[in-house]
């Protein structure tokens, strides 16, 4: 596989769950849930894709997202705990209900059955993750919910004033996350053509250094997943001469959101009341 | 108010419990199985014999010092998401200093400089994004959790074989022996066969450590006030970045003490993903036990019974079923007592 289609693969469930972090973080909901919601995708998308066909599979990811994401929103928002334990909790739940279906359904602590099929040349979710690019860069400038969440993730008091219900709008927000992480998670299971134990593999975190990396907006996180990608893809390519230093190249998205939270290469504002209660 | 205080200490375990027994009870049902036999062997496993007891000991003790370091953080308002890469740094450091020791070092010598090399490696892995808050503005969430995957990344290159690491393993060699902290049941016969050891008592000192901090020193009174009010401390003259600085180096050196009971009391040496994610329960443990001491050992010493009666249960139930449940108390006691957290803006 070239270096391009290698990058676009892996740079699928990055994207997907880097906007579904753009959609909750401009509500002000900070979202660290997104490996949980990546790895419940992943399970759903499996057992689903299994049982009635990959269209099932798809649907039923996203379904496993939007249920964890709501939990998220139930207790972040209606009991107002804070964002950052809550998604700890969420990817802590994601990961102990997985292993325990896996062990429960496909009786083994590592890996799922087979999903039926081939992986095709052309992965449809590659198409659904660039027009999910499009609908969140629109969604967000263009349309009356876009300008709710924008409104409530920079001034929820401003927002509420205006007649805005602040935790109706965030809680959309995040049934919004759940499907969109949901989809990044079936996209993982989908190419592995089965389900592992945390198969996510720490994605999700470096979807949100993508979020933080493109300053909280949908293009420029875009081009922050596809170079992470891209630096996957080479250490793939690379696997025999880097021997022995592929941990440099993991650590390099990490250590540029650290540089750029600190201000060393360009500032990063986040949404004004991003982890606040509204 | 006494009362009001006793509500609010309880009303969050009661219902992490409450929703733990739930939603045990649903998934034990689901696999059918009977819900009252998994929750009598997952005590049978653990108070119900002393070897149990002295495993729920040996679990606990490093969850004891991870929700302490969390929760010295948080009492001055930080969120330290990073006690993982802390425990892990400390961890090593510790393995490295018993390494490096002279093979006839006294024993509380070894034990004690040992101990030091893991609270510094833990209190500079801890003090590095505090260091970055107070000095950038970085929040200190996203800096622990990006320091986290580096730091893990860094100690996985370090222990390589023909660097640290033994040939053909992910870890290295083993402290000297007079290094090794004894196990318990050197004293306590009857919890022979448990790898328990007096790496219990880094969890008492610590904790008294914690409680003269804060109720005792200027420093911790300024660690309060910062976590109170940026305000307040800012007009009473305190150095708000200092202290930031303390209490994330303070914070880490008390993660960095999480590994000593695998280290010197169990294995001997450190290995690459020896801690299976302690430091993020740690988060739990201190949210649980309200960030007091006493509060912090009493959760962990719950949480090492649900990890140590997940190897009882298994023959009825995935074994993987208290991961869920330790989840489902998180979620609930944050949901029930989100008044511990004041995130203040920055």
């Amino acid at each position: 596989m070239s270096l391009v289609t290698q990058t676009l693969a892996l740079a699928v469930p990055y994207v997907l769950a880097a906007m579904a972090g753009v959609v909750s973080e401009r509500s002000g909901v900070v979202n660290i849930a997104l490996e949980g919601l990546l790895l419940g995708g992943a399970f759903g998308a499996t057992v689903g894709a299994i049982a009635g066909g990959p269209v099932v599979g798809v649907l039923a990811g996203a379904f496993a997202g939007i249920a964890l994401s709501s939990l998220h929103g139930v207790v972040s928002l209606k009991l107002r705990a804070d964002h950052v334990v809550v998604g700890l909790g969420i990817n802590l739940l994601a990961s102990g209900l997985t292993r325990f279906g896996l062990v429960a359904l496909y009786d083994s602590a590592s890996n799922s059955a087979r999903i039926p099929g081939q992986a095709g040349v052309v992965d449809p979710m590659l198409v659904v993750a660039m027009l999910s690019v499009i609908a969140v860069h629109f969604g967000l400038a263009r349309t009356r919910f876009g300008l709710q969440i924008r409104a409530v993730g920079e001034s929820p008091e401003a927002a509420s004033s205006a007649g805005i219900s602040v935790n109706r709008v965030r809680g959309m927000a995040l049934v919004v996350t759940g499907a969109l992480a949901g989809l990044g998670g079936a996209a993982l299971a989908l190419d592995n053509r089965q389900f592992s134990a945390e198969m996510s593999a720490g994605r999700g975190y470096i979807a949100l250094a993508a979020v933080i990396v493109g300053r909280w907006r949908a293009v420029p996180t875009l081009l922050a997943c596809l170079a992470f990608a891209l630096a996957d893809a080479i250490q793939i390519e690379l696997q025999a001469s880097i021997q022995g230093y592929k941990q440099f190249v993991q650590m390099l998205p990490y250590a540029l959101t650290l540089a750029l939270v600190c201000g060393l290469v360009g500032r990063s504002r986040s949404p004004a009341a991003l982890g606040r209660h509204g | 108010m006494n009362r009001e205080r006793i509500v609010r200490a309880t009303i969050g375990p009661a219902t992490g419990i409450a929703a733990a027994m739930l939603v045990g009870n649903i998934l034990a049902w689901a696999v059918g199985a009977s819900p009252r036999r998994v929750w009598a062997l997952l005590f049978a496993g653990t108070w119900g014999s002393s070897y149990g007891i002295g495993q729920v000991l040996f679990k606990a003790t490093p969850l004891a010092l991870a929700g302490l370091s969390v929760s010295v953080a948080l009492r001055a308002g930080l969120f330290n998401v990073g006690a993982e890469a802390q425990l892990v740094a400390g961890a090593l450091g510790t393995t490295l200093a018993g390494i490096a020791l002279p093979p006839g070092t006294p024993a509380p010598i070894a034990i004690l400089v040992c101990t030091i090399a893991g609270m510094v490696a833990g209190g500079l892995c801890g003090a590095a994004p505090g260091y970055l808050k107070a000095r950038f503005g970085a929040h200190e969430v996203i800096g622990t959790i990006m320091m986290n995957f580096i730091v893990l990344a860094f100690v996985q290159w370090l222990v390589l074989p023909g660097r640290l690491g033994q040939p053909e393993s992910q870890s290295t060699a083993s402290v000297i022996e007079s290094a090794r902290i004894p196990r318990l049941s050197v004293v306590f016969p009857s919890l022979a066969g448990s790898s328990a050891s007096f790496a219990v008592m880094a969890v008492l000192l610590a904790g008294l450590g914690v409680h003269a901090l804060f109720a005792r020193t200027r420093l911790g009174y300024e660690l309060r006030v910062v976590g109170l009010s940026a305000g307040a401390a800012a007009a009473g003259g305190i150095d708000r970045g200092r202290t930031i600085v303390a209490a994330m180096a303070i914070s880490g050196a008390i993660a960095g003490l999480a590994g000593l009971g695998t280290v010197l009391g169990f294995r001997g040496y450190f290995e690459v993903g020896f801690s299976s994610g302690v430091g993020f329960m740690g988060i739990a443990v201190a949210m649980l036990g309200r960030a007091s001491p006493w509060g912090v050992v009493l959760s962990a010493i719950l949480f090492g019974t649900l990890s140590q009666g997940a190897l009882s249960i298994h023959a009825v139930v995935p074994k993987e079923l208290v991961d869920v449940l330790q989840a489902v108390v998180v979620l609930a006691v944050v949901g029930a007592s989100s008044d511990l957290i004041v995130r203040r803006p920055s």
